[in-house]
């Protein structure tokens, strides 16, 4: 009996010394390979992001063929939010020809910026990612299109002003910062810090630590005691929905509290119940099922039963989220084949075509996403567009349109992207200059 | 009937007492070592080398480091991920303020920085033992964290509070950074891998070994005969933390490329700490043998049931490898407490005497 034991633990650790061979899938298709998390702690918001991108994508798959008359293959690979297994899904589907990536998380997003133009694939890291990755001089294959969180913060701090009657009369306020201790969340600071300089508002920071994300009685304790007159909230995952119930519990005044997008999950607003009535998040995409491109997904993808999306989520804030990151995508993917003349485009086309990106009014209307998002553009040295957000306001029991679209602060915003782009390449020796030529935008 | 030791005489005391008596076992690290630095380079694929190999030797190195402290000093220690975090950093700010240096110099140099600060935060362990001596470790580990987050001063003062690695080069070959192949970085961490391994097989099998392990067993003994516990312990961690800055630095300028602070959080720590007891306490083997279970395991189950063809969510199987690894942990400590390197051990000698049970 110990010796079958025995042999048994040997030949399991044999096992584990055994190579897996990988077989280049060389199907006819495009492959999009999809970074989601539906485990760990962040998986309430990577879900529904997740399912928007996959069934966008399937749904152009079965209602016109593919793009171009080629299929795109969809593939998810789970990282859990984890940079180590972000990681081994980069190395594991980079054999299979991918033509763009999309990490969906800072921290896998980081490793990969110098890897993108040595392994010839743009990284498309929609409103995350490194801010600085907006100049496209110093980056030209990541893609972060169509705000930053520097963009955001500016947005907020517009919308503020805008309340209060004039961003002159900022001067004196208190904006709080309630943010993930981390570079996701630490992403604002340099921006707002500006911004107080510049306006005269005291800037006061609320860190919450990655592992204390659920408990953040002693931040909002302290934001009592302070009595910020309007909160920014750079949250992720867990940590939103015990932000919005402690400022609920504070009586923190809801629209002063406003997060940024990746703040605005149902589920971060949904368990303060009522108490989350008024609460802003800022939103590049709207939300609902009354647009014809959500209609079709549903009628192709999710009653028929091809999509892992409950039906009643499908139209959900992040939801769309994810459509509208398949939709650049897809859009990308168009302008690929038409830069580059060929159907089966590859990483470096790909490139060529986000980088020559156009979505106009007239567009989204073709593609049944009439208002659903802002135009957006993408230029050679401008690789995010920078273009407007609007606040999405919680009515206690869904998202609604809260206000017009705000357009950021984009004097300020540009020279702090281009300073922190020239600080990556000087810190990282040997950064390459730019060699990528610029094809016109159509 | 193959591993007996009949025809092998010894003509000399220290060929007797040499660490493999065994001609077998030499022919077994050779063929591992043939293994390691020709098979595996020209064989394997990008992704067998960057996302397996590169990851299994840094995590073995690490989980030598721990086995160092808590497998054969008996100091349980739960700062390890800070220990290699101190390491990244120190790689980080040496290479950045004197960039002309070769970066292997400061990789190994980092090792000493982490040392340092492993002796402080070892200071307790004269006065506490145990399990009250994690909980001080523990201190250290959310301390170095909180270093590492809130210190501007750590990772030069840029936006993004992560460390990216610059490229530099060794003979003109570029070894760090995104434009060194796969190969390269593999050669660097499993040639400096080998020589700590080397240099903790000398010192386990030697007189500092030795005084360890005679803490480990009952240290009122050892400081009867003559051991000095202060100087032991503190080595101790000193030499563990070394092995643990290296590993950090490896880490993060040969397989990361950048690195966030959340990445040498209080979970690394419980990785490596897992990957020594299933290993097995107090054996250089059980270290390798530890990583693999731990590390390599969950991603072969990972990635059977797409090649079987059996359509399962990715999701799902993540959920379902997390289950099979516990299963299998529980098991392992079930079956064999001393963990994987007993199984070994047990192997071994059973091959030794085999056919025969006995």
């Amino acid at each position: 009996m110990r010796l079958h034991r025995v042999l048994l633990g040997t030949a399991l650790a044999a096992a584990t010394l055994l190579a897996v061979p990988l077989t280049a899938s060389a199907a006819d298709g495009i492959y999009v390979p999809l970074f989601s998390y539906r485990t760990g702690p962040f998986a309430g918001s990577g879900t529904p992001i997740v399912n928007g991108m996959a069934d966008y994508l399937n749904m152009l798959n079965e209602r016109d063929g593919g793009i171009g008359g080629v299929k795109i293959i969809v593939e998810e690979c789970e990282t859990g939010y984890d940079t180590k297994k972000g990681l081994e899904c980069y190395e594991q589907v980079k054999s299979k020809n991918p033509v763009v990536m999309n990490p969906y998380s800072t921290g896998i997003t980081l490793p990969l910026i110098p890897k993108a133009a040595i392994d010839k694939i743009p990284i498309l890291s929609m409103a995350y990612g490194l801010s600085a990755s907006a100049d496209g001089n110093t980056f030209p294959w990541i893609f972060n299109p169509p705000a930053t969180y520097w963009d955001g913060a500016s947005m907020f701090i517009r919308y503020a002003g805008g309340k209060e009657g004039g961003l002159e009369r900022l001067k004196g306020k208190k904006i709080g910062l309630v943010y993930l201790d981390a570079p996701y969340g630490k992403e604002p600071i340099p921006l707002l810090e500006a911004l107080a300089k510049d306006y005269g508002f005291e800037l006061k920071l609320y860190p919450v630590p990655a592992a204390e994300m659920q408990n953040q009685s002693s931040q909002w304790l302290n934001i009592r005691r302070d009595k910020p007159d309007w909160i920014y909230l750079q949250g992720f995952g867990a940590m939103n929905p015990t932000a919005v119930k402690e400022a609920a519990k504070i009586n923190y005044p809801m629209d002063h509290l406003i997060g940024n997008w990746w703040a605005g999950n149902d589920d971060d607003a949904r368990p303060a119940g009522d108490g989350a009535k008024g609460y802003l998040s800022l939103d590049f995409n709207q939300v609902g099922t009354n647009y014809k491109v959500i209609q079709d997904i549903l009628k192709y993808v999710v009653d028929k039963g091809k999509s892992q999306t409950p039906k009643d989520r499908v139209g959900e804030n992040l939801y769309n989220r994810g459509v509208l990151n398949s939709i650049i995508i897809a859009e990308g993917i168009r302008t690929a084949q038409k830069v580059s003349g060929k159907k089966q485009i590859t990483g470096e086309d790909m490139r060529r075509g986000l980088e020559t990106l156009n979505i106009t009014e007239a567009r989204l209307k073709e593609i049944g996403a009439d208002g659903f998002a802002a135009p957006m553009k993408v230029a050679c040295d401008d690789h995010n567009g920078h273009n407007a957000a609007y606040m999405a306001k919680w009515d206690g029991t869904k998202w609604t349109k809260g206000s017009d679209w705000i357009e950021p602060l984009k004097s300020k915003v540009r020279p702090l992207i281009e300073s922190a782009a020239k600080d990556y390449a000087g810190a990282n020796a040997g950064w390459p200059k730019r060699t990528e030529p610029c094809d016109k935008s159509s | 009937m193959f591993y007996r030791e009949v025809g092998q005489y010894k003509t000399n005391y220290s060929a007797d007492m040499s660490v493999m008596p065994l001609l077998q076992d030499r022919v077994g690290i050779g063929i591992i070592l043939f293994i390691a630095v020709v098979i595996i380079p020209y064989f394997g694929n990008a992704f067998l080398i960057q996302a397996i190999m590169i990851p299994f030797l840094v995590f073995s190195l690490a989980a030598i480091g721990l086995n160092l402290l808590t497998g054969y000093t008996g100091l349980l220690s739960l700062g390890t991920g800070a220990f290699m975090g101190v390491g990244a950093y120190a790689c980080y700010k040496l290479t950045t303020y004197f960039p002309d240096v070769n970066i292997l110099i400061w990789i190994v140099a980092s090792g000493f920085f982490s040392a340092a600060v492993g002796v402080v935060f070892g200071l307790p362990s004269l006065r506490i033992k145990g399990f009250y001596l994690a909980v001080a470790t523990l201190a250290a580990q959310f301390f170095l964290s909180w270093c590492f987050i809130r210190q501007p001063w750590f990772y030069n003062y840029n936006a993004s509070g992560a460390i990216e690695v610059p490229t530099r080069t060794l003979f003109g070959i570029p070894i760090t950074g995104a434009t060194a192949s796969d190969s390269t970085r593999y050669y660097v961490v499993l040639g400096i891998v080998v020589a700590m391994t080397w240099l903790a097989s000398n010192l386990v099998h030697g007189r500092i070994g030795r005084m360890w392990m005679a803490v480990r067993d009952m240290d009122l003994a050892a400081e009867l005969i003559g051991i000095r516990l202060l100087r032991t312990k503190l080595l101790a961690f000193a030499v563990s933390s070394f092995y643990c800055g290296v590993a950090g630095a490896l880490l993060v300028f040969q397989w990361y490329g950048s690195a966030e602070p959340a990445v040498f959080d209080v979970n690394l720590s419980f990785f490596i700490l897992f990957m020594v007891i299933i290993g097995g306490l107090g054996s250089l083997t059980g270290s390798y043998l530890g990583a693999a279970l731990i590390f390599i395991l969950p991603i072969v189950l990972r990635y059977i049931p797409p090649h079987l063809g059996i359509p399962i969510r990715p999701a799902t199987v993540d959920h379902i490898q997390y289950m099979i690894i516990g299963a299998l942990i529980v098991l392992f400590l079930i079956v064999e407490p001393n963990g994987l390197a007993r199984l070994w051990q047990i192997g071994k000698q059973k091959l030794r005497v085999w056919p025969f049970p006995y």
